[in-house]
């Protein structure tokens, strides 16, 4: 970051990006991560002292950038990363989020968190090993969250002599296995993560290489397209009733725009009631807005009394969600028992609670030949498996492949209070 | 027509969306409120996210007793302003009632200290919910914090079990007598509080901008000169022309050399800067995971 770059009008003008990282055990996720923030100038000086004089300490002959992300004390001390970690840096074209997720197969369910409110994932292969069962795995949960980019780095190319033949390889293991999921944007890049090869700057290693490097990807990939802006969806969060003398009938939603426009006079139904009217004003911090589109926060006036609370949804009246009670889902199991047929928990469904019951286990994903075992299938930790679930309310849901907002809820163990299912919901 | 939002939009919309949501699903939060720019921020989004009606949470400030005057001052105008409710729960409380022992010694602190005036506090008023500023850019242990951070009956944290946060679904269920922190300016940056600052016209404490000061060094941390802080024979104190990155107690903050008097000036040095602001603070130097001890513990 060098002065003048964020004079007062660039800086307002700048787009966020929130990728994730994803890759198995050692394959150097920290170290790219690290390399990025280095290579951009993001790492203060304070911290590269910090991580320069640990690495020392600890007998280490280079700067091991990883420290910058593995924060906790047993982190550090088993040089693996438990936790999602959030990383922070700019360019002057974008601000980006990086959501450095583990590796390691017992904390799959941190990679689900990473991944589910990322724009990008990078999927990181070993060069030396090629595409792993963590690979399909990431790769996998990265499509199946909805992720549209996907940038699948071979690291680790200074190991295998830079070769294209390497590369080569691994490109056409990956595109086999990858023409059976729902991503469409993907991209292949060589790179060393170690000594910076293709990550910020281009690599005079690899000349054959043809592509773009992997910062240029992150800044330039058109990310505007991915959010949903046809279907109106307005999950009511809060209602403010001011109860004052100056604003005595005052009655505000306030909640976030899922996807979708809403204008002041647009027609409204609110569900599941179903009554319809019209959006008065449509209000931000008192000042009165001509639109709000997702996603923004706002509070939605409007013209008729209607009772509507925490849950409901204001949607245009020509453009509505499904509602039901019965819901086939894809789940990512997070719990420690396995998931129970017959087994109630509760669920958060945009700002609704309600609760389910798991009528059925149609099956589960073998994750590295994405075949289907249907032969009693049991949903452990950090499986996914197709089910289906009765809740006691209707829910107001959109396929999640058309709405990453409404199309998803969580399943909560009623005894532990602990998030154990992330679920999608299918047409 | 393009429908995008600028980053710092965003984010605003993100935290005013996380602020309701801990608004509609606890019974009685409160705002942790410190005086620093980060309180601050969640302070004045709170006021957005509610608008017209008034905050409907408390400030809660857990007092060292070693404060900046020009803290207490912009406080207490902040709450008459907002018209917001003001609890202090102070440490010299604590010390007086000998739930604490005041630290020893030239670097002696308070920091620790809050831990148990803040537990105490949440116990008290039962709070089940405190709203509080920290960013995952701060500090390596922070940068593994959720939106909804859980925490035991003891007020502990236990990193290496969180609960997957998944989409904007947050899971602020708890047994009785356990409760959550909440940061909806999780993932802002320094730069980005500044840059907000700046464009909503934020009034903030005096301390923030160049200003003439006492000051020593000490451990590579430059701190002002006051009755609360022992010196050492060998320290000397020289007037400098200063300001402050963070706002805490004063026996930790440090001072950096600054002429920067404007939020503008302010933004270009912070992004020109190559030392993290928490560079300056006492505090976390004490060991390479003071933070991570500490918030398991039960700090902020």
């Amino acid at each position: 970051m060098t002065q003048g770059i964020f004079d007062s009008n660039s800086y307002m003008n700048m787009e966020l990006l929130r990728f994730t990282t994803a890759g198995s055990v050692d394959d150097g996720k920290s170290t790219l991560i690290g390399r990025l923030l280095y290579d951009s100038k993001s790492i203060f000086e304070d911290q590269y002292e910090n991580i320069k004089a640990t690495s020392e300490r600890r007998g280490e002959n280079f700067v091991n950038l990883a420290l910058l992300t593995d924060g906790l004390r047993a982190e550090r001390e088993q040089g693996i990363t438990i936790d999602v970690a959030y990383r922070y840096f700019s360019t002057p074209k974008r601000k980006f989020i990086i959501a450095d997720t583990p590796g390691h197969i017992q904390y799959t369910r941190n990679m689900v968190t990473g991944a589910s409110t990322a724009n990008l994932a990078i999927i990181l292969i070993d060069a030396r090993n090629g595409v792993v069962e963590q690979t399909r795995r990431h790769s996998l949960i990265a499509s199946l969250l909805g992720i549209q980019h996907l940038a699948v780095c071979i690291n680790k190319m200074d190991l295998v002599d830079y070769s294209k033949e390497v590369f080569d390889n691994i490109v056409r293991d990956y595109r086999e296995f990858a023409s059976r999921l729902q991503a469409k944007d993907i991209q292949f890049i060589p790179i060393s993560a170690l000594n910076g090869d293709n990550v910020v700057s281009r690599s005079n290693n690899m000349p054959w290489f043809e592509g773009v490097t992997l910062l240029y990807l992150l800044e330039t990939v058109y990310i505007a397209g991915d959010i949903n802006h046809i279907d109106a969806r307005f999950p009511v969060q809060y209602v403010i009733r001011p109860y004052n003398d100056e604003f005595h009938d005052y009655r505000g939603y306030a909640g976030r725009l899922s996807s979708g426009v809403l204008r002041p006079g647009d027609k409204v139904s609110i569900l599941p009631s179903g009554f319809t009217t019209n959006i008065k004003a449509i209000e931000f911090d008192g000042k009165q807005l001509t639109e709000a589109y997702a996603p923004m926060s706002v509070t939605v006036l409007l013209e008729d009394d209607i009772d509507i609370s925490r849950g409901d949804m204001i949607v245009r009246e020509n453009n509505q969600p499904h509602i039901s009670q019965d819901l086939e889902v894809m789940v990512c199991w997070m719990g420690d028992k396995p998931l129970q047929k017959n087994g109630k928990y509760a669920i958060k469904h945009t700002t609704k609670d309600a609760r389910c019951v798991v009528k059925d286990i149609k099956y589960k994903l073998d994750i590295s030949t994405l075949h289907r075992i249907t032969d009693n299938p049991e949903i452990n930790m950090n499986d996914i498996g197709r089910i289906t679930v009765r809740t006691t309310a209707p829910l107001l849901y959109d396929a999640y492949t058309k709405n990453r907002e409404t199309g998803a809820f969580i399943m909560i163990d009623e005894g532990t209070n602990v998030t154990v299912g992330a679920c999608i919901i299918l047409d | 027509m393009s429908f995008t939002l600028n980053h710092l939009k965003s984010l605003e919309s993100e935290a005013i969306y996380v602020i309701r949501e801990a608004a509609a699903q606890f019974q009685n939060p409160a705002i942790l409120f410190s005086g620093g720019k980060d309180s601050i921020a969640v302070t004045y989004l709170a006021r957005k996210a509610f608008y017209p009606a008034p905050i409907p949470f408390p400030l809660l400030h857990i007092d060292t007793g070693n404060n900046f005057q020009e803290t207490l001052d912009y406080r207490d105008k902040l709450v008459s302003k907002l018209d917001v409710r003001l609890i202090v729960a102070s440490v010299q409380d604590s010390i007086n009632q000998h739930r604490v022992t005041e630290e020893k010694g030239y670097n002696a602190s308070r920091i620790r200290l809050q831990t148990t005036t803040l537990l105490d506090a949440i116990e008290k008023y039962k709070f089940d919910c405190c709203l509080g500023g920290a960013r995952r850019d701060e500090e390596k242990a922070r940068a593994k914090e959720r939106f909804f951070s859980h925490r035991d009956e003891f007020g502990q944290w236990d990193p290496k079990n969180q609960r997957p946060e998944l989409w904007n679904l947050f899971n602020g269920r708890m047994n009785v007598g356990e409760n959550f922190r909440v940061f909806p300016i999780s993932n802002w940056t320094e730069l980005d509080v500044w840059q907000y600052m700046g464009m909503e016209k934020i009034e903030l404490p005096s301390l923030y901008f160049s200003h003439r000061r006492r000051v020593f060094e000490r451990d590579g941390v430059l701190l002002a000169e006051s009755p609360f802080i022992p010196m050492k024979p060998n320290e000397v104190v020289e007037e400098q022309t200063v300001r402050f990155r963070t706002i805490g107690d004063i026996t930790s903050t440090g001072a950096t050399f600054s002429e920067a008097s404007t939020v503008d000036e302010i933004i270009n040095e912070v992004a020109a800067t190559r030392v993290t602001e928490r560079g300056g603070r006492a505090d976390d130097k004490r060991s390479e995971t003071s933070m991570e001890d500490r918030k398991k513990e039960g700090y902020f």
